[in-house]
């Protein structure tokens, strides 16, 4: 598992740039463009499994899910940030793609810690210091457990006839 | 109740006596907004649509905008599968390649309203907090699940207030006001909170605050908001919306606010947002002298009549560098009409720019006037992150429509103060 560590305001455009956006929606037309203009090694060589760490406003800019889409697409276990943009944050869950906002966690994190992450208690632990993060609210958390909102909102539709 | 905006309108929408912040709620938005996404938005829900239809023919409205007219067969396609869904589920609000930019058109036709909600997968959709209405930013996703059920889960908003107190200096704009307050909160400043603007309001016309409120996500906010006032009134009057057709909601007196900011108008200047983020933002009289090889006067954020009239009086008689380009970008079909009316467009034209037709290409690097490798362009637009208009080696400076006009004159960011 490897850990891609970057920095504050991280925005749409360089998580999946503009001019692709009305060209690619599928997550294999979009995988090759991740994060092409903030790290061009990152497409090539991310590994299901991997964690993303990250400074202030992960996501801000545009409502763009091809970022989210594609994150999730290429196996990314967890963003873990500061604090997220609201667009991206909603488009995750909507997504099923795991955001952590733990300040503390990504402050202690440098290069080689290791990283253990347990979603159900709400922890995270770098090089065994433990902190914790807040879980989400029941009404959002079933969104995720149906994986997702599309599969949430068909079950919803099947329920309703 | 003493409610600010977010928690009076959302718990009127969701059927609460009272909500606080971080209470999630249920709400039927009054309007869906999707544009050239709406292809990729249906696409995921085909099944569903044959099966269940859609919520409602009135909840969508659909602008094609963004990559007009089609640059490729691909989104030439794109356009076709809209068209044809528009047709077969009889949608009632449908703008075709041409009429111009979804928020311009959702204002100039009084879809957005006070007291409305609406929900968009744009994130400039907190644009309609102009006229008093509730509206944010949502993904394809969320915006395919609202086309079926029409309803989705919101968190109430921590409230931010902000008292703008005096008035702006002769040139200084409303975007040199949004530029300074987004440098000043910074770009996450306003993250999850609903803004909104008090004070001497009184001085901002509706297309003024529009330009503020469309900025309100470059802060990080939910949605950003002007009371309903004889602003808002007259300015729907004037375009055929009757106070009985819309139900205002204002914050009340004794709301509680998150957090309370003040800005003297008056010490306001002209600014520019340096590359590569919003929030970075310098005083004009820094940053005079660089050069620019593309300017950029429109977009929904500045692409209004008002804001030709002041580029326009300062480009009449005047020509651009020869070696730079000036690209003009109406909103609208309708403020397209204006411009040509009040003799605008022949003034940028014989000044030397190139007249574009109302969409959104440029801003976001999509179709039209993208920049080469170390070349800079000063925009009115809303946004300058790396790689935006298309190349990852450029950069993007964000001004009021005066700066950026004056700066084309000289080929270099200039203090519109002078040309004035």
């Amino acid at each position: 598992m490897k850990v891609w560590k970057y920095g504050d305001n991280i925005n749409t455009d360089m998580l999946f740039p503009g001019k692709y956006v009305y060209t690619c929606s599928t997550p294999e037309e979009i995988k090759p463009h991740l994060l092409e203009d903030l790290d061009s090694s990152f497409a090539k060589n991310v590994k299901e499994g991997d964690i993303i760490f990250a400074g202030k406003n992960f996501g801000c800019g545009s409502s763009r899910e091809q970022p989210v889409v594609g994150l999730k697409a290429v196996g990314i276990k967890a963003v873990v940030a500061e604090s997220f943009a609201r667009i991206f944050y909603r488009s995750s869950i909507n997504q099923g793609l795991l955001l952590i906002e733990c300040p503390e966690a990504v402050k202690k994190y440098s290069e080689g810690d290791k990283v253990f992450l347990d979603f159900e208690n709400g922890k995270i632990s770098i090089s065994n210091q433990t902190y914790s993060f807040p879980r989400l609210p029941k009404e959002i958390l079933a969104i995720r457990d149906a994986g997702g909102l599309l599969p949430y909102t068909r079950k919803k539709l099947q329920n309703k006839k | 109740m003493n409610g600010t905006f977010a928690e009076k309108i959302l718990a009127k929408y969701s059927g609460e006596k009272e909500v606080v912040p971080g209470q999630i709620v249920t709400v039927k938005p009054d309007h869906l907004l999707t544009h050239d996404n709406t292809a990729p938005i249906i696409q995921k829900i085909t099944s569903e649509l044959d099966k269940y239809g859609i919520f409602s023919k009135s909840l969508p409205i659909i602008a094609l905008d963004h990559v007009i007219p089609a640059a490729s067969e691909k989104i030439a396609n794109n356009h076709k599968i809209i068209r044809e869904f528009v047709k077969k589920h009889k949608i009632k609000h449908f703008f075709d390649v041409g009429f111009g930019i979804c928020h311009q058109i959702m204002l100039e036709r009084g879809l957005a309203r006070p007291g409305k909600i609406i929900l968009g997968s744009d994130s400039h959709t907190c644009s309609y907090g102009a006229v008093g209405a509730f509206s944010s930013g949502i993904d394809r996703t969320e915006a395919a699940a609202l086309m079926l059920t029409g309803e989705t889960w919101l968190k109430v908003p921590l409230s931010i207030k902000m008292i703008l107190n005096g008035e702006l200096q002769p040139v200084v704009s409303a975007k040199d006001l949004i530029l300074h307050i987004i440098g000043d909160v910074s770009a996450s400043g306003a993250n999850y909170c609903s803004v909104e603007f008090h004070g001497d309001i009184n001085q901002f016309p509706v297309d003024d605050r529009f330009t503020i409120a469309n900025m309100g996500v470059e802060m990080g906010a939910k949605n950003a908001f002007f009371p309903t006032d004889n602003v808002t009134e007259k300015y729907l009057k004037s375009i055929g919306v009757s106070k009985s057709q819309y139900h205002p909601v204002n914050a009340d007196k004794g709301a509680i606010y998150y957090k309370e900011l003040e800005y003297d108008l008056s010490k306001i200047e002209p600014v520019v947002a340096m590359p590569h983020s919003v929030d970075n933002v310098k005083k004009i009289t820094e940053v005079e002298g660089v050069e620019i090889q593309q300017f950029l006067i429109g977009t929904c954020t500045n692409g209004r009549l008002s804001d030709f009239k002041v580029a326009a009086e300062i480009l009449r008689d005047k020509k651009i560098q020869p070696n730079v380009r000036l690209l003009i970008l109406p909103s609208s079909r309708q403020v397209y009409i204006g411009t040509l009316k009040k003799g605008f467009i022949e003034i940028f034209i014989k000044a030397g720019g190139i007249i574009l037709p109302p969409g959104c290409g440029p801003c976001l690097g999509a179709h039209q006037g993208v920049l080469a490798p170390q070349e800079r362009c000063l925009s009115t637009s809303n946004r300058n992150f790396k790689g935006r208009m298309g190349c990852k080696d450029a950069e993007i400076y964000l001004a009021s429509p005066a700066t950026v006009a004056a700066s084309a004159i000289y080929g270099e960011i200039t203090d519109p103060r002078k040309e004035v």
